[in-house]
Parts: structure tokens; C-alpha cells; sequence
């Protein structure tokens, strides 16, 4: 037996799936969209951007620039022409207010700097009240991503909490646990939500908690069965065997060998719980209306599909389908990273 | 028999070939591709011939390349990523196999060459019945109806030797033991009258009583039939009863080929000669196993000379003591009632400080439950194991914490019992975390250092993760795991069972000297009885979880008592022939 002399640590495991991971096309592209979709979340979140997406900036229905031609009656295609609204001598007689016009137009020029403009033309187009929609959807993106976020860390920190104590212990441990989990799972989901959200009222903070508190139940199941995989392999025997505690077993042992499946599970959970947040919101049990998120952005849309403003439905519908096609892909690919026996096609 | 032969002369497309070969494989050169760059090249240019109505034995270790060729023969390498050489050839009857379309060849599998694989469980599917499955096996090569099919099967069945195969043929796989599974196998191997029989570690997985039977049924059909059996093996003892030529391989590259009594009688190739050598024999116990090594770099003349006493003297100190030890699983019978299984039933046994106590016996004879009871991996339902005084099965399970570095187990699977996300540093020193063993990490690094070292293992190794390392080398691994916590007892649960021979030889000889120098008590608990009779002092044998004889090893091996251990001992390959 040589030394080599190369003290150095080896790879990881967690450094070769990193390494398998970047060798994927499809998930470096998806990761780069999803670092866009984060950096702007999180400045959003600073609030460098979007910060006035409530604010009235454009007229209402402004157009999108990419369709400045759509009829609008206070944009550009207007019908309605400034140049017929000047006041002759005739409009005077009959208008009480018109000895006030030239007060009127000297106030307006004095304080020209301080009334806002409002834009006919906006990159994304505006909505009902004028607000941009480019700005809304940001906001929207990044409350929907950090309950998305926030919640399947919840679910997924309970599901593995409970599948792990449940999957380790079997017996007794393993059957009062099965009871919550078929009690939770014989409820319709929307019920159990809406049970969750009218004791604990509106709020984003609800929302987070109600999807984490019924969406554990696919992780516990997956983890409960892979601990009880593994708690008769020959590794866990052996760490019984020199005097390890339960708890270390559980999650210094086995943990890090399921732990692959615990990052699959959060960054699928991620992607159903931003679709439960729309579903929630468009029934108007999800984000408080003085807040925005993409759920409300699709329930907002209803009333303006009917006389055809479509721009807010395209972008945030737009918005979110990148992200979640791009982070199913991703999911995908680090399943593949992940799983050693996947990496020799 | 001979028409297809005479065709192929007929045609022209045979090669001038004697008419005595079946099979010629030339020069036959196989690589893998692993990644983009990798390349792994598992045959480097193997050529043999397995002539008409013959055996012949394909042996080596893991890696060698044995299997590959076979399945080269069969056409199952994964196309995607195997690179057959250009100028390989496998002319079989006259024809290159490695020129046929895959249609050609899925045509020739089955009819004129068969196979049957190591592990009978897994290739039976397990939702057929066993006749459902002969009876598809048949039909797709012959024109016949399901029912005279189904009448063939029966016949095949009762040919080789499964009782009552007109019942038989209609049971799941799982209602079949492992040797009648095997069985129903090479039925289906033999249902088209194969020419060619390639048989891929057909006993591996199977206990020796059985692979006996099997070895003969196999021998037997080879006359009825008039084929030619190319047997892969890792077993040379095996192969010396039953082999006409010997092809011995190493790293896909053939190291020496003849007829099998010149092969073993005379052995060329140093690497025969080593591992003819390093396999333990049960007429002689030498102080140190030769390994590979000694005969590469021409040291065999070096060993230390004499042979090894065994065996315990009353007077020697006990230190485990187990008595009426009593292991049973209860499982559910319907919805109320509950059936105990028993494992493992009254045994009662004495081992004695610095010595070895070997437990043999089948798969399902409880020798491994008894192991894991007595540290209490398992729980007990009866008897005592007395260690120090006390009573181990009556303590709690904190007061039995202190204890557990003092009995240590070393398990079969060194690719299991090595946690995948540690280091070997982190699997070093938790033991030692764990039992407050030495007082800083630093001296803990120290001593898991020195003990790398003394199992044969580079410092550097402390830094690497288990996968790194091949099976002897995390068998190590583990030895020095349970080293960090000095135990008094160690239970070895067939820890050599999964090694190739070579390295197999190395372990043993690392488990004497630790023996040597420690002074531990061993429980070598194996199916092997070559390997059991060499390390062992004293010698248990169980069956069907009773404890059917207990003696000194000599006087066990010498002189058996019990009729199964009789059965046993005349069961194993090569005994008789020395």
C-alpha cells in the first residue's frame, strides 16, 4: 500500500451530483432562469423594483408596447379627441365652471412637475386602475414564489420529521401516525384548507401555513417508507452495533442517504403549492386583496377578458408557466443528478 | 443433430474448422463505455474453444471478464455503450455469431445455446407459474400446441428431478425452494435440446447439499443430451470435479487454458498456482494463507512453514457463555391468530478467550439470527448469554450500552455495512465519539490512523468515501472499525463469504494476526466449510435453528458424528480428491 499523500477530502456525494447536475444542458438552462426569477424576487422583496406597483401610473387599460393599436378610449387610439374638447365662446355661456378654466390651466402649468403623466403606453400594458402590469407581476412572482418556498419547507420539514419517527420506530409510533396521515388524506383537500383558513384567518402568513400543514402527507409517506428500507440495512445495524442512539441513527445515519429524495420532494412541493396558492386566491381564500400575487392577478382577469384586455392574463400567466415548466425541469434533472444509478444512460 | 453443421459446409459460409469445436471464441475483445471520455476494456483479446460434448470451465474472480464472454455469446451485452473489436469472432457451428442480426441471434438463443444464471429467484418471474413459463419457453421455438407444450414441460420437470411435476407445474416460483427453482430453470434451458449450455455461477447462490445435486443433475443431462456446457465459476474445487478444459481468466486476459487434470495438477501460470494455493483445504491449516502476491512476486517459498494448532482444553478461560438460547418470530396467521416462527432453539455453547468458535450451517439454519441475538441486534425469547458475569439478554438497554463496544460484529455485505455518506474518518471515529473513547479528536485521528495502517489500508484513505474502495478493502474498514473500540468478542457474520478467494486469503490472514495480537474470541459464523474448518478452534453446526453438533474442530471434521453434518461435510467440492 503506497501513500499518496493526498489528504485532501474526496469528492462528496453531494459534489459529483453537482458536477453531474452542471453536465445537463436542460438544467443549466432551467437553473439559469430560476436564479432570474430569484434575483428578481428578491430585489422585488428589497424593494429596487416593483415597489409602486400599486400605484396609478398609466391610464386605465393602458396598452401593452407590443400591442399599442388595441382600442383603448383614454390611449392613443382613442375615439375621443382632445382637439374637440376646446372651449369656445358658446361652451363658456352654459358652463358654470368655465370663468375658472384659466385658473385651472395657470395651476396646472405651475405644478406641471408634480402631476403624474399617465402613460398610455406601458411595456406590459396597465389594468383596471392604470397600475403596470409589468411591476404587478414581479410583486405577484415574488410573494407566489416565497409562499411556494415557505411552504414546502414547512410540509416538507414535517413530512420528514414524522416519516422518519414513523418509518424508524414501526409498531405503536408507526400506527398512531398513520392515523393522522389517513385522517388528513380522507379530508378533500380543499375542504381542509378552507377549514384551515377561516379559523385562522387571511393573511400570507395563513396561506404558508395551510399549505404546509396539508401538504406533508406524500413526503411522510415517501420517507416513512424509505426508513423503513433502510433502518434493516446492514449500516444502521452496524451503528446499533458500537452504541449509536436512536436519534443519531435516524438523522445522522439515514438522513443523509434519503436526503437526495428530501430535495426532490421540496422543489416538487414548490411547484404545487405556487399552483394551490392561484387555486386558493382565485377562490379568494388565498393572499388579502392589498396584496398581489399571481392567483390574484388570474382571478383579477376575469372581469377584463370580457371586454378583451388580455395582457394581464398573458403575462402572468406567462410568468408563472416559465417558472414552473423551468423548475419541473430542473426537478427532473437533479432527480437524475442525484440518483447515482440514473447516471450511466 | 448435425444438419445445421453440414448446411453451413454446404453453403460456404463455415470456416475451415475441425468438426469436433462447437464454439470458437477468437480473439475476442470487448470495452465498455462509462462516460464521454471513460472507457473500461473487460476482454482484452480471449480466445478458447469449447469442444462437442464437453465441459469447460471458465474460472476467475470478479472482474475478470468471465461472465461477459458469456453474454457475448448470448448477445446481451447493452448495446449502447459495448464496443465489440472488429477482429473478434465467435464461430458457433460455422457461423460468427458476432456477424448475425439480432434477429438471427434471438432466433439461435434459446434453441441451440441456453443459459442459466446465478440467482434462480430473480430470473423466474414471480407472477407466471413455473409451467406457464417452460410452456412460452417451448412454444417460441417450436411449432407446438399449448398442450402437447404443457405435456413436454411435465416431462422436462420430471427429468430433471423435481418430485411430482404434474402438481408441480402449476406452482408460483416462491413455492419452489431455491435448488428446485434452479431446476425448473435449466428445464427451461434444456426444453429445445441446446448444443451449447452456458452455465453463469449456476450454485453461487445455492447451499452445498443442493449444489451437489444440481452439479450432477447438470453432468447427468450432459450425456442424455449430447451437449457441450461452458460452466462459469469462481470455484476451482468445484470446477475440478466436473471440467473437461479449464479457461483460467484475470482481468480479461487468459492466464492459463488446458485440460482440467493438467490445469490442476501442474499449474503454469503463477496466478493458477495462487489460487489453487490461497483457497483454505480442509486436510491442512498453514500459519499463514499464501496469497496472490506471494506466487506474482515469486515469494511462495518464503511462507512460514508448519501448520496450526487448533482446538480448546477445558481448562481454557470462557468468555461468552451462551446457554438454551432461544430466537422466534411470530407472524400473523389470518385476523387473530399469530404463528411462532423459531429461528433459533436451544443453543448452548462455550467460547473461550483468544479462540474461535465457527458456526455453520445452510441458508435458513439461523447461524446469522444467533449472531445478531447475542448482541442483541435481534431481541430473545429465552436463555442466557453470560459475558462477564452477566446475564446479557436481562439488561436494559442502558445498562447493555457499556457493553456493546466490548462485542463487535463484522457483517457479510462490505457494501452495505459501510454508511455511503461517511468518510472513513467519520465511520472511524464515531465508535470511538460514541464510548468517550480517548479524550480529543485529535488523539482519536491519531489512533484511527495507526489502525488503517495496521489493517493494511493507507492514512489517505481516512479522507475517502466507501464507494472508493473494493470489497476486501471496506472489509478492512470495517475490521478497523470495530478495532477503534478493542472489543473482547467479535462476531464475523460470513465476512469473507462475499470476498473472491485472493482476497478472501488476505482477510483471513488479517483476522489470525489480529487474533494473535489482541487476544480476541472470534464467532466465525459461515456457510463455507473449507474457510470455517481453517480459522476455527471449535466448530458448531446448526439446522433449521437447532444446534445439531458442537466439538473441536479436528474431531468434527475427522470424525462427524451427526448424520447432517455427515451429509454436509461429503458435500463439499473437492473433498476426497486430496
Amino acid at each position: 500500500m503506497s501513500m499518496n499523500g493526498t489528504n485532501t477530502r474526496s469528492a462528496s456525494f453531494w459534489i459529483q451530483a453537482w458536477k453531474r447536475l452542471l453536465a445537463d444542458p436542460v438544467a443549466r438552462i432551467c437553473g439559469c432562469i430560476l436564479a432570474i426569477y430569484l434575483v428578481v424576487a428578491l430585489l422585488s422583496a428589497t424593494g429596487l423594483i416593483a415597489k409602486g406597483w400599486n400605484d396609478e401610473v398609466g391610464v386605465s387599460y393602458a396598452n401593452p408596447v407590443f400591442a399599442p393599436n388595441e382600442p383603448n378610449p383614454e390611449g392613443d387610439t382613442s375615439l375621443i379627441r382632445e382637439d374637440a374638447s376646446v372651449t369656445d365662446d358658446e361652451t363658456k355661456a352654459i358652463d358654470p365652471l368655465a370663468p375658472k378654466y384659466e385658473e385651472i390651466a395657470k395651476l396646472e402649468r405651475t405644478n406641471a412637475d408634480k402631476v403624474t403623466v399617465l402613460q398610455r403606453l406601458l411595456p406590459l400594458g396597465g389594468d383596471k386602475t392604470g397600475r403596470d402590469v409589468l411591476a404587478k407581476t414581479i410583486k405577484a412572482g415574488q410573494i407566489s414564489i416565497a409562499i411556494g418556498l415557505a411552504a414546502s419547507f414547512i410540509a416538507v420539514f414535517i413530512g420528514v420529521v414524522l416519516g422518519a419517527f414513523s418509518g424508524y420506530f414501526g409498531g405503536k409510533v408507526n400506527d398512531a401516525l398513520e392515523w393522522v396521515y389517513n385522517v388528513f388524506t380522507s379530508v378533500p383537500y380543499i375542504l381542509l384548507v378552507l377549514a384551515f383558513s377561516a379559523v385562522l384567518g387571511k393573511g400570507v402568513g395563513t396561506v404558508i401555513l395551510v399549505l404546509g400543514m396539508t401538504g406533508w402527507t406524500g413526503t411522510y409517506r415517501l420517507i416513512r417508507s424509505e426508513y423503513i428500507k433502510h433502518r434493516d440495512r446492514d449500516y444502521v445495524q452496524a451503528a446499533n452495533a458500537i452504541g449509536a442512539s436512536h436519534l443519531r441513527m435516524m438523522f445522522l445515519h439515514i438522513l443523509p442517504n434519503v436526503s437526495h429524495l428530501i430535495l426532490i420532494q421540496l422543489s416538487q412541493e414548490v411547484i404545487s403549492f405556487i399552483k394551490a396558492e392561484v387555486v386558493l386566491s382565485f377562490l379568494g381564500f388565498g393572499v388579502p386583496v392589498d396584496l398581489i400575487s399571481w392567483g390574484i392577478m388570474i382571478s383579477d382577469v376575469r372581469s377584463e377578458l370580457v371586454i378583451g384586455k388580455w395582457w394581464q392574463l398573458a403575462s402572468c400567466a406567462t410568468a408563472m408557466s416559465v417558472f414552473v415548466v423551468a423548475f419541473s425541469f430542473f426537478t427532473d434533472s437533479l432527480r437524475d443528478a442525484l440518483d447515482p444509478k440514473s447516471s450511466r444512460r | 443433430m448435425h444438419s445445421i453443421q453440414s448446411r453451413a459446409a454446404d453453403k460456404g459460409w463455415g470456416l475451415k474448422m475441425s468438426d469436433d469445436v462447437l464454439l470458437d471464441v477468437k480473439n475476442l475483445q470487448v470495452t465498455f463505455r462509462l462516460g464521454k471520455q471513460e472507457r473500461f476494456t473487460a476482454l482484452k483479446g480471449v480466445s478458447y474453444s469449447v469442444p462437442r460434448n464437453s465441459v469447460v470451465a471458465l474460472v476467475g474472480e470478479s472482474g475478470s471478464g468471465k461472465s461477459v464472454s458469456a453474454m457475448a455469446i448470448m448477445g446481451l451485452l447493452p448495446r449502447a455503450n459495448t464496443e465489440i473489436s472488429n477482429d473478434s469472432q465467435l464461430i458457433f457451428n460455422g457461423v460468427d455469431l458476432l456477424k448475425e442480426s439480432e434477429g438471427e441471434l434471438r432466433d439461435r438463443c434459446g434453441k441451440e445455446i441456453s443459459m442459466i444464471f446465478q440467482e434462480p429467484m430473480s430470473s423466474l418471474n414471480p407472477v407466471y407459474k413455473v409451467g406457464e413459463q417452460i410452456v412460452e419457453a417451448i412454444c417460441l421455438h417450436k411449432p407446438m400446441s399449448k398442450l402437447a407444450a404443457r405435456k413436454r414441460a411435465i416431462e422436462l420437470l420430471d427429468e430433471v428431478g423435481i418430485p411430482q411435476p404434474e402438481l408441480k407445474i402449476d406452482s408460483y416460483p416462491h413455492e419452489l425452494s431455491g435448488g428446485q427453482q434452479q431446476r425448473v430453470m435449466i428445464a427451461m434451458a434444456i426444453c429445445c435440446e441446446p448444443k451449447l449450455l452456458i452455465a453463469d455461477e449456476p450454485t453461487t447462490a445455492l447451499d452445498v447439499t443442493i449444489q451437489k445435486q444440481i452439479v450432477e443433475l447438470l453432468m447427468k443431462l450432459r450425456q442424455t443430451h449430447g451437449m457441450s456446457i461452458l460452466f462459469i465459476t469462481h470455484d476451482l474445487e468445484l470446477v475440478r470435479e466436473i471440467a473437461d478444459q479449464v479457461v483460467v481468466m484475470h482481468n480479461g486476459v487468459i492466464k492459463e487454458l488446458g485440460e482440467a487434470s493438467a490445469v490442476f495438477d501442474h499449474p503454469k501460470d503463477p496466478y493458477t498456482k495462487a489460487l489453487l494455493a490461497c483457497r483454505p483445504t480442509l486436510d491442512s491449516r498453514p500459519i499463514r494463507l499464501p496469497v496472490v502476491d506471494d506466487f506474482l512476486q515469486g515469494r511462495e517459498g518464503e511462507l512460514p512453514k508448519g501448520e496450526r494448532a487448533r482446538g480448546v482444553l477445558p481448562t481454557d478461560p470462557i468468555v461468552l457463555e451462551v446457554k438454551g438460547l432461544r430466537k422466534s418470530f411470530t407472524a400473523k396467521r389470518g385476523f387473530f391468530q399469530k404463528e411462532e416462527i423459531v429461528a433459533v432453539k436451544d443453543v448452548s455453547f462455550k467460547l473461550a478467550r483468544g479462540k474461535t468458535v465457527g458456526i455453520v450451517g445452510e441458508s435458513g439454519s439461523g447461524k446469522t439470527t444467533l449472531g445478531k441475538t447475542l448482541i442483541r441486534l435481534h431481541s430473545c425469547q429465552g436463555g442466557e448469554v453470560l459475558f462477564d458475569g452477566k446475564n446479557l439478554m436481562a439488561l436494559s438497554q442502558k445498562e447493555f450500552q457499556p457493553y456493546k463496544r466490548r462485542l463487535q460484529i463484522i457483517f457479510q455485505n462490505p457494501y452495505a455495512s459501510l454508511n455511503p455518506r461517511f468518510t472513513i474518518g467519520d465511520i472511524l471515529l464515531e465508535p470511538m465519539r460514541v464510548h468517550s473513547i480517548l479524550d480529543s479528536d485529535k488523539d482519536r485521528t491519531e489512533h484511527a490512523m495507526a489502525l488503517l495502517k495496521r489493517v493494511g489500508l493507507a492514512e489517505s484513505a481516512f479522507f475517502k468515501y466507501p464507494h472508493e474502495f473494493s470489497g476486501g478493502q471496506r472489509q478492512r474498514i470495517s475490521i478497523a472499525r470495530c478495532l477503534t473500540m478493542k472489543p473482547e468478542v467479535m462476531i464475523c457474520d460470513e465476512s469473507v463469504s462475499a470476498l473472491d478467494v485472493s482476497v478472501q486469503a488476505q482477510v483471513l490472514n488479517l483476522l489470525q494476526e489480529l487474533q494473535d495480537e489482541y487476544g480476541m474470541s472470534y464467532l466465525f459464523i459461515s456457510h463455507d466449510l473449507s474457510v470455517v474448518k481453517y480459522i476455527s478452534d471449535e466448530v458448531l453446526v446448526m439446522n433449521r435453528g437447532e444446534m445439531v453438533e458442537f466439538a473441536n474442530s479436528d474431531e468434527l471434521y475427522h470424525s462427524p458424528k451427526h448424520p447432517y453434518t455427515q451429509k454436509l461435510l461429503a458435500a463439499i467440492p473437492g473433498r476426497g480428491n486430496h
